[in-house]
């Protein structure tokens, strides 16, 4: 210390080189009881009940376990919530890129208002959602008499539980790819045109491959909420086992009658579903940042 | 001067007729027509926002006029979509396929091909190694555009526009954004690959150097209107308004007055002829080497010196005019001037116009 003090004294002109300071002025006690905090915060509210799940699961040794999702229900869920999710997921990839192309490239009225529909589900209850489809095609409903009278059953049916599933993850691919759609523009478009190319074919071999890890990532957070959807779901199902009952159903309804077991057993579905998911998406996010986020160019 | 200016006059490649187009309430292009020779290198040159770009891009079928007609060797393409026009357009951020390697860029328009029409892979393949000679990019056909120089990547887009053979070329400021070495070899080597493919191309630029050096004929737009199409020379020599002449290079602004078919300035004569069937009072559009330095009795009239510097042997002199605007006359390096002193200037050149013509 002193001896920087005798240094800048011989040499004025010189200003002492200062360790480069921090800009965030925290001391280092303030900054590791903050990261504490959220360590045990996350591992409170998201680690141990992963782990609950697990263990409680796992209680009765891996026969139960076995038993428990080879029992018929828990098939006949677990079939169902793939079939939701297959209907369901390419549903939203389809509208969803029809709409990012709709609105990113092209200049139309009303737009604004698609936008502001698209964000609806998100911004409103599942619950609420569940009851829209209710009003509109429950036998009290908008359509009832007319579907009663051709036979058509929507509510307490699959086809209600697609419709539900579809309402509540229709944001997702739109909503990511609008940002990423308009960031891009229609130059590429244009000179794929310019040499030659179809629109379709354009669509193939530039739109598409410029967007495809975006569009990865959506349709991967998608499907998680599509299959594990309650909500909406709950309120359309009717709860009949072995027919309307998805997982995420199926694992409320062994848990109400006190089957802690199966229900968890279940319930380590959906949570490996979740991990996946998360694995995916990270590795998504480490390697094509730039693609799945708009406003990062490569060039 | 150039090879491919005896192709002039052979026929026209282009014609665009009468076009005007309007975006939401802002006029863009008035009625424009402008025919474009088979084999010329035709240089759109205006200033920025004057519809360059739209007309280009009119041309290549990407906009749609409001009225009036393309024509593509006397065939009216209008209505003819983009597809079909077979036109090469080179845009000025190049637009290559981010996802494509340099050899699949190129090679896009011919893969793109419905399968009666597509060549056979090896002459696609072989198709693109010529092509990657011929922008002198060979080593370079597995590279991703990220991996490219701005120079380079252009290079690649004009080789893309290139393998589909069109009818023309259309280069949107092809070199704006380069840097001046850069533009300065590019420059010469579109000139090169123009003479020796004898393309019909038109190229967008603001920059009137790059106009004269490297086209045929240069077309002057501004605001939407088409002011003057003709060779460098021409337009140069004869620029058919004060919007041309201002646009192609500096001047000075001067009051005369036509007498007796000759042009004066302050009750003195010049050398430059007056214009024919104008009137009296007159503008006169002096370029710096058209001034000299003289004694202030011979003068034409008088400016002061602001600054001087000298360079390679000549004196650069800046001085302040008779509007007020500095501007730079040349001299040898004899006499010395100092800041603050009147110095007389002669008019031995000019552009006269009559003072009601902007
Ligand atoms: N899609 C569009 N919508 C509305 N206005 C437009 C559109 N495209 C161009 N314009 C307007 O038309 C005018 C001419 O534009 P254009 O791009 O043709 O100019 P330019 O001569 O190419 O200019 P620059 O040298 O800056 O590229 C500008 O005033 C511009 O704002
Ligand atoms: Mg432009």
């Amino acid at each position: 210390m002193s001896d920087r003090v005798v240094n800048a004294g011989l040499q004025p002109s010189v200003t002492p080189v200062r360790p480069p300071a921090s800009v965030v002025t925290e001391q280092r006690g303030v900054r590791w009881l903050l990261i504490a905090i959220a360590i045990v915060f996350l591992a409170l509210f998201l680690l141990l009940p992963l782990l609950t799940v697990i263990v409680e699961a796992f209680s009765k040794g891996l026969g139960a376990y076995a038993a428990a999702l080879t029992e018929p229900d828990a098939v006949a869920a677990l079939r169902l919530t793939l079939t939701v999710a297959a209907i369901a997921v390419p549903f939203n990839l389809v509208f969803g890129v029809v709409a990012a192309w709709a609105i990113a490239k092209f200049e139309f009225r009303g737009k604004n208002l698609l936008i502001t529909l698209i964000d609806l589900p998100f911004s409103v209850s599942p619950v609420v959602s569940g009851l829209i489809y209710v009003l509109v095609f429950g036998t009290q409903g908008l359509l009832g008499p007319w579907l009663i009278d051709h036979n058509i059953q929507i509510i307490f049916a699959v086809p209600g539980i697609v419709l539900a599933t579809i309402f509540v993850t229709f944001p997702f691919v739109a909503r990511q790819l609008i940002p990423l759609m308009q960031e891009q523009g229609t130059l590429e478009e244009e000179a794929a045109l310019t040499l030659g190319a179809s629109g379709w074919h354009a669509f193939w071999t530039v739109t598409l491959p410029n967007i495809r890890w975006g569009l990865f990532y959506s349709v991967l957070l998608c499907n998680a909420r599509a299959m594990g959807e309650f909500g909406a779901v709950s309120v359309v199902s009717g709860h009949i086992r072995g027919l309307t009952n998805t997982i995420p159903l199926h694992v409320e309804i062994l848990y109400n009658e006190y089957n802690f077991v199966a229900s968890f057993a279940v319930a380590s579905l959906l949570a490996g579903l979740a991990l996946v998911t998360l694995v995916i998406k990270s590795v998504l996010e480490w390697r094509y940042s730039a693609d799945i986020a708009a406003g990062a160019r490569r060039h | 001067m150039h090879a491919a200016t005896d192709r002039i006059g052979a026929s026209t490649a282009i014609q665009v007729a009468d076009v005007s187009k309007t975006f939401d309430t802002a006029a863009v292009l008035h009625q424009l027509s402008l025919d474009v020779q088979a084999g010329e290198l035709l240089a759109l040159l205006g200033p920025s926002g004057s519809g360059k770009t739209t007309l280009l891009r009119i041309i290549a079928g990407l906009d749609h006029p409001d009225s009036g007609r393309i024509i593509f060797g006397g065939e009216d393409a209008t209505g003819l979509p983009v597809q079909q026009r077979a036109v090469g357009f080179v845009f000025q951020h190049y637009a290559l396929f981010k996802h494509l390697t340099v050899a699949d860029n190129i090679a896009y328009g011919l893969n793109a091909r419905e399968r009666k029409r597509r060549p056979p892979k090896a002459e696609i393949k072989n198709r693109v190694g010529n092509l990657l000679d011929l922008v002198k990019l060979s080593g370079f056909a597995s590279r991703y555009p990220s991996q490219l120089s701005g120079g380079q990547r252009q290079r690649v887009a004009l080789a893309r526009a290139l393998a589909v053979e069109p009818r023309v070329l259309l280069l949107d400021e092809p070199f704006g954004a380069l840097d001046a070495q850069v533009r300065k070899d590019l420059r010469r080597w579109l000139r090169e690959i123009h003479d020796r493919t004898g393309q019909t191309t038109i190229f967008v630029t603001h920059d009137q150097d790059e106009a004269l050096e490297l086209s045929d004929r240069v077309a002057v737009l501004d605001k939407g209107r088409l002011q003057q199409v003709g060779t460098p020379d021409e337009v140069q020599e004869q620029p058919v308004s004060p919007t041309v002449l201002k646009f192609l290079g500096d001047a000075v602004e001067v009051s005369a007055v036509a007498r007796d078919g000759g042009v004066e300035v302050n009750g003195r004569a010049t050398p430059v002829q007056a214009p024919a069937n104008s009137g009296r009072d007159l503008k006169l559009y002096v370029r710096p080497w058209q001034i000299r330095l003289t004694r202030p009795d011979d003068a034409h009239f008088v400016a002061i010196v602001q600054s001087s510097y000298r360079t390679q042997g000549r004196q650069r002199i800046e001085v302040e005019g008779p509007d007020r605007k500095p501007f730079v006359v040349e001299s040898p390096d004899s006499v010395r001037f100092s800041v603050g002193e009147p110095v007389g200037l002669e008019i031995i050149g000019g552009y006269p116009f009559d003072a009601a013509l902007r």
